[in-house]
């Protein structure tokens, strides 16, 4: 029965002075719903001046929602010009659906939009008042975390350690390989291309304090920073996000706890422990993969590597990529569970939300970078 | 083993014998038999957990089964290819517990969806259609451009409703379409049903668990209990049935009052 395209004329047109006889025929249904769209368009341009219109239906074999909607549009077409318009011969079964259709109003509401100048000042107004309204979100959320925090500290049993350890894991613990892999690759390509470079002008040796400096200031903590917002900040939104579509964080409310204080907090907190602890690990790793390449690429011995990394750097060259690390862990995370919280009911809203998080959180973290350097040289650090 | 005594030489669309289907250890369905006459509204009950849906998700392909056969208008889906079975399904529609809309598309692109993929159509029929399929849910134009997270629990399965009618199918799958919906919804619900049944003549397989649907719509009714269907056949059928399970379903204290037995004589 299906798939019974056919080449037979589903409709037949006969004119008689002002009166219009349509015969219809064989199946007005969905696969045949596209040709009879076409000859009842070419019809009612073909007769602008009727009176009458006839259908006879008697030899319309099966009839469903497209072959009934497109009669009816018929209809509809030769009535707006005042023309008595009678179908005839049609199966009772069908009469229930024709009569459901007559029904039908086509009202459809605008659609929103309008001109395409007005759009695009539109959007663009509402891009800038969302940066205001994010940075307000963010600020927001530090300030929800002071007041959970305090209220912690008086009630220290009411803080969620289990919570903590299970982030702690998760965050921190699980990213060690990772961390370590990719920093330590980090560190071999810093010292190779050193070597290269440095080697025309017969500097080769102070590769290591580039090395040294570069890893342990800049980019042991923001190649860390970047990895755990891309792991474990989009985690935060994705999560945060389902509860809240779930009306999980509703739920919680409702039984009188906060949120903040049970689900972000631990979060947050396992981020401001965790990522110090990553950044110690990757800067090292950094170094020893830096200290390995010198050593097999550009011939420099460990030990020369070692007491020439003692020269260049000073334990503040450590600090302050150290001291970085917990204001980048807590921006990840505030910024990841505002943009968790900010999800709608949607699929599309949780990705919408995730993308944002991470690339606000890794934009955020190196702006943060830039202000700490002026800082940190600005104090002489 | 339990198909309906009564209905005589009725036209079977869905025919499913034999069905095994289990998860690990545990046998959901154990050779399970049924059949759905064209033409009727089928109401499948049965205890939470018994597998009403896990049978209709595994006639309609969403669950494998370890065995039995499973025939939808004649075809053997087991062994039918893939372009038979794909013309199969385009004979259904299914309304999901959920409503299962797609929720970054609006309403009416919900509905356009199927018909787009498999019809060639202007977008000018495409809406009208949408906006006739809509009213003939008993909705209106008005939540054409709004997305599914923006409609009551009602208006979901309406449109959901609306997307399983977009490609005029001839049966429809329904998962407990008036969980979730007050008293009246639900009973404006079960009016739609059966006018759309009326006028589309449509096949309807309905998990349901409403006592009230099974009374005032369904025209047959099949009990799924320890992986088997047993019983099927009429609501006097069931009231008058001694089984202790379909006793305490439709004679215990949830059943109304009204609805006691007052014709058992009548099977």
């Amino acid at each position: 029965m299906v798939g019974s395209v056919s080449d037979e004329i589903l409709l037949d047109d006969s004119v008689q002075g002002s009166n219009l006889a349509l015969v219809g025929a064989g199946a007005w249904i969905a696969i045949n719903a596209r040709g009879l769209e076409a000859s009842i368009q070419t019809l009612i341009a073909k007769y602008p001046s009727v009176k009458k219109v006839a259908i006879d239906m008697q030899h319309v074999e099966r009839l469903d929602t497209f072959g009934a909607w497109l009669l009816e549009r018929l209809v509809r077409a030769f009535k707006a010009r005042g023309c008595e318009t009678t179908i005839v011969g049609l199966k009772d079964d069908y009469k229930a659906l024709i009569d459901e259709l007559r029904n039908v109003k086509l009202e459809e509401p605008p659609r929103t939009g309008g001109q395409a100048f007005n759009y695009a000042l539109h959007s663009i107004g509402e891009n800038i008042a969302s940066v205001g309204n994010s940075f307000a979100a963010i600020v927001n959320m530090l300030g929800a975390l002071v007041v959970a925090w305090l209220r912690v500290a008086t009630r220290p049993r009411t803080f969620r350690m289990t919570s903590l350890v299970h982030q702690l894991d998760n965050v921190a613990w699980r990213a060690v390989p990772i961390i370590l892999l990719i920093t330590f690759l980090i560190g071999c390509i810093i010292a190779q291309q050193g070597l290269f470079h440095f080697r025309k002008f017969g500097a080769d040796v102070y590769v290591v304090d580039m090395v040294g400096i570069l890893v342990l200031r800049e980019l042991g903590v923001l190649i860390v920073c970047i990895m755990v917002a891309g792991r474990s900040g989009s985690a935060y939104t994705a999560e945060l996000g389902s509860m809240k579509m779930r009306e999980e964080i509703d739920a919680l409310r409702t039984m009188g706890f906060d949120p903040v204080e049970v689900l972000i907090l631990p979060r947050i907190l396992a981020l401001i422990i965790g990522v110090p602890i990553l950044t110690f690990l990757g800067s090292m790793a950094a170094l020893y993969g830096g200290g390995l390449v010198c050593w097999l690429y550009g011939g420099i011995d460990p030990d020369i590597f070692l007491s020439r990394l003692k020269e260049a750097i000073a334990l503040n060259t450590f600090e302050v990529g150290m001291i970085k690390a917990p204001f980048m862990a807590l921006v990840i995370g505030a910024v990841a569970c505002v943009e968790g919280l900010a999800v709608k009911g949607s699929a599309e809203s949780l990705g919408r939300q995730t993308t944002a998080s991470v690339v606000e959180s890794i934009f955020l973290v190196i702006v943060m970078d830039g202000i700490f350097a002026i800082f940190f040289t600005s104090i002489g650090m | 083993m339990a198909t309906a005594p009564a209905n005589g030489k009725k036209d079977v669309i869905i025919e499913a014998r034999d069905i095994v289907v289990g998860f690990g250890d545990h046998l959901v369905l154990n050779h399970t038999d049924l059949d759905v006459y064209r033409g009727e509204i089928l109401g499948f009950v049965g205890g939470s957990g018994a597998g009403k849906s896990v049978l209709m998700r595994t006639i309609i392909g969403l669950i494998p089964k370890r065995a039995g056969t499973i025939k939808v208008f004649g075809v053997n889906l087991g062994e039918a290819s893939d372009s038979e079975r794909r013309a199969v399904e385009r004979r259904w529609g299914v309304l999901f517990q959920q409503g299962a809309l797609f929720s970054s598309l609006t309403v009416m692109e919900n509905l356009q969806f199927p018909v787009r993929e498999y019809l060639n159509l202007s977008q000018r029929l495409l809406d009208e259609l949408a906006i006739a399929k809509l009213e003939m849910v008993g909705l209106d134009a008005s939540v054409c451009h709004k997305y599914p997270s923006e409609l009551s629990g009602g208006m979901t399965k309406r449109v959901a409703l609306a997307r399983a009618l977009a490609l005029d199918p001839e049966i429809v799958f329904l998962d407990e379409p008036t969980s979730g919906l007050d008293p009246i919804g639900a009973g404006d619900f079960d009016t739609l049903i059966a006018t759309l049944q009326r006028t589309l003549g449509l096949t309807v397989f309905m998990v349901t668990h409403d006592l009230d649907s099974l009374h005032t719509v369904c025209d047959r009714i099949a009990v799924l209990a320890e992986g088997k269907v047993i019983a099927a056949g009429t609501m006097e059928t069931m009231l008058a049935s001694e089984h202790p399970w379909l006793k305490s379903y439709f004679r215990g204290k949830r059943s109304r009052a009204g609805y006691q037995p007052q014709g058992k004589a009548a099977t």
